[in-house]
């Protein structure tokens, strides 16, 4: 990709827990363009929020970071605080998956926005507040000014992450980066969100990563996914390559997600077919594919070497020495 | 479950494929309600919260009835009202041929212990400080059921049952587990005293896909084994119907339809079970968002629309539906459905639907046959 406005090459981050070392993030890629999305899906624990949140600069001091995270050129990883809050609110946004304990229970939302406008811009207070009305407006608020004047706990969870995404887009990001930014709404709350964070990514030309463990929303709402397992990246395609008619998804973990999730077409009281176990230790990997104690498929092969993640058919990469054939759907 | 009032059946006399179970219902649920008055500081009333406005359901024996609803749609409400956990406002709950809502003290206690109940948050249900093995043998401490030697015996048996070590687990504390592994034990603990009803309350929502598939075919496996009806609780009506025999959906404190888990799911017939339906994420590319998003948020239930809750919503409301609340019909075999203008019939007139789809022309004539949607039309 050309037009890239993110460029994420060999990220590693590493944890040192009690002694041991927790390879959170293992050498992965990926490219975000404007006006597109980008869907990272995993497990909890596979390494999807640790990789956002080390380009935002969001971990903890003495996390080790290795490889790089260019933003128009400009490299992210081991900036100064000073020269990350440039970049912050500008450059990148962020919106969380709580949003009652992301916003001041004690102030009012109208001040929260003004604020994320003032900390980033020379405005007046008077320009502040009519910029904040005016993003209530564009996160399609009902009745802004009446909002404006109101607390967190008056405001639905839906109207909650509205006002979330609100700040996020105070300065108008190029990059929005959602993590599991609709997970705790209902599911027609999530349709609303999930329609105005697409919406506005096209006013906006924004480049968006939405970080999801739902493959389904993936499929609904992303142009390409990633799959993470075990801190790697071990399929990334097209949402049309994976999905729907034209798509197969080749490598056994993708294709175990998908199985899992039930689905209306399946007739009540059939077993879901599961797989057994639960993610490695990231302390103790095994010595091959990561996957591969859980797997039907895995062969000798697969326990003794790690599966490279290479790009197999066009625009179509997968980490898996015997992947599914025709998708492998059952 | 049965539907309440029995109704006309189609015209032909064959015999209805989902005739439900003969006998008694397991557990019978009648116009419940349950209220709970909201006060200002000092005292003054301020409004009522009507959480769960006259629901009736049936569970037969050995048979699950899923509840699927939103946020603040009464459900959980509803469980805790069925459990007399606080005690509902007014209804009657038969549970096993006795009526819970006039027993109290220990006879309660006796008969609720058939009726067992699983939450959504398994760490925040596990005592911190309690061994998994005291966690699991506390029912049957509780109700006196053998001696120390029996009661561990038993706790080894259930560890077992739900696909738990009890050599590796029985001494852990929760702390020390997953949270897949946990909601386990929560199950083993529920299922200690052989209930004949599990209520589950969003049992599996804070799990990982893969977990949730193992935690679901465990309840799938229980129920063969130990027969278990299932009152199944949950937001996902894909996951609701995956586990149901019967599905009921909720809003704002009032069944609008209920069904066989496949009618719901095929032939929705109110506009809200249609609305949920569209915006559950798919695995076909773009499906979601070629359908259309229901817009708004569900109105306080301090004060509830007047007629149907789901008017403010609802594309197909029309003045009717602001004055007179609809009474849930039988459309189909066992699959009925509280609106005035179910979606087997052309949307009505005046309805937002029809002129947004008309684009301004106007709108066609309804076919006769329906008395509302004709008179809707003059």
């Amino acid at each position: 990709m050309t037009d890239a406005l993110l460029v994420v090459d060999d990220l590693r981050v590493t944890f040192a827990v009690g002694g041991r070392e927790v390879r959170a993030v293992d050498g992965i890629n990926f490219t975000a363009s404007p006006g597109a999305t980008l869907a990272i899906i995993g497990e909890s624990g596979s390494g999807k929020t640790v990789s956002c949140r080390a380009i935002m600069g969001l971990l903890p001091a003495g996390t080790a970071i290795g490889g790089s995270a260019r933003l128009r050129g400009t490299e992210l990883l081991g900036l100064s605080d000073a020269e990350l809050r440039r970049h912050r609110g500008s450059d990148l946004a962020m919106v969380f998956q709580d949003p009652a304990r992301s916003l001041n229970p004690t102030m009012r939302i109208g001040l929260q926005i003004t604020e994320a406008i003032t900390t980033h811009r020379k405005v007046s207070k008077r320009e502040a507040q009519s910029q904040a009305i005016e993003l209530l407006r564009l996160v399609r608020m009902p009745a802004a000014e009446r909002r404006f004047h109101e607390y967190p706990h008056q405001l639905s969870g839906g109207m909650r992450q509205r006002v979330m995404i609100a700040m996020a887009l105070a300065c108008r990001p190029k990059l929005l980066i959602a993590d599991e930014a609709t997970t705790a709404l209902d599911v027609t709350t999530q349709a609303q969100i999930m329609e105005l964070l697409l919406d506005l990514q096209q006013e906006l030309d924004m480049a968006l990563i939405m970080i999801s463990h739902d493959l389904g929303l993936a499929a609904s709402y992303a142009d390409e996914v990633i799959v993470m397992y075990a801190g790697k990246i071990v399929e990334q395609a097209p949402a049309a390559g994976l999905f729907g008619a034209g798509g197969a998804v080749r490598m056994r973990y993708t294709r175990a997600l998908l199985d899992a999730i039930p689905h209306l077409e399946r007739s009540a009281h059939t077993p879901l077919p599961v797989v057994g176990g639960r993610p490695p230790d990231p302390t103790a990997l095994p010595p091959g594919c990561s996957f591969a104690p859980r797997c039907g498929y895995a062969e000798d092969d697969c326990l003794a070497k790690v599966p490279a993640l290479a790009e197999h058919a066009p625009g179509h990469s997968w980490a898996c020495w015997h992947p599914c054939e025709n998708g492998g759907a059952a | 479950m049965t539907v309440p009032e029995p109704s006309a059946t189609p015209a032909d006399s064959e015999p209805r494929p989902e005739e439900p179970a003969t006998g008694e219902p397991l557990l019978s649920v009648r116009d419940l309600v349950q209220e709970f008055t909201v006060r200002e500081r000092g005292g003054g009333k301020v409004g009522v919260v009507q959480a769960v406005s006259g629901v009736s359901f049936d569970i037969m024996p050995g048979e699950t009835l899923g509840i699927v609803g939103e946020t603040g749609s009464g459900k959980s409400t509803l469980a805790r009202a069925i459990l007399q956990a606080p005690r509902p406002k007014s209804g009657s709950v038969t549970f096993r041929g006795a009526e819970l809502t006039k027993l109290r003290g220990g006879s309660l206690l006796q008969a609720r212990r058939h009726m067992q109940f699983v939450f959504q948050d398994p760490f925040g249900s596990l005592d911190p400080k309690w061994k998994v093995r005291s966690i699991v043998e506390e029912p049957l401490v509780a109700y006196h059921a053998g001696n120390r030697t029996a009661r561990r015996k038993r706790v080894n048996e259930l560890l077992d049952l739900v696909g738990m070590d009890p050599v590796r687990y029985a001494k852990r504390h929760p702390r020390e587990l997953s949270g897949g592994q946990a909601q386990r034990v929560a199950i083993a603990r529920a299922v200690a005293l052989e209930p004949s009803l599990l209520i589950c309350d969003e049992a599996v929502s804070s799990l990982d896909v893969l977990i949730q598939a193992q935690v679901l075919n465990l309840f799938e496996r229980l129920r063969t084994e130990l027969g278990l009806s299932y009152l199944f609780i949950a937001h996902d009506l894909a996951l609701v119907k995956q586990v149901s025999d019967r599905v009921a959906v909720m809003y704002l404190g009032k069944l609008c339809e209920t069904g066989p888990g496949e009618a719901v799911y095929r032939e929705p017939l109110h506009p809200y079970t249609r609305a949920l339906l569209d915006s559950i994420p798919s695995t076909e590319p773009g499906a979601a968002r070629a359908s259309s998003v229901i817009q708004g948020e569900p109105p306080s239930p301090i004060n509830p629309p007047s007629g149907c809750r789901f008017r403010t919503r609802c594309p197909r409301a029309t003045d009717l539906c602001a004055e007179e609340e609809p009474r849930p019909r039988e459309l189909a075999p066992g699959h009925a459905v509280a609106c005035h203008f179910p979606l087997t019939e052309p949307p009505p007139a005046e309805s937002a639907e029809t002129t947004s789809a008309a684009n301004g022309t106007a709108p066609a004539a309804a076919p006769a046959g329906s008395e509302t949607t004709s008179k809707a039309v003059r």
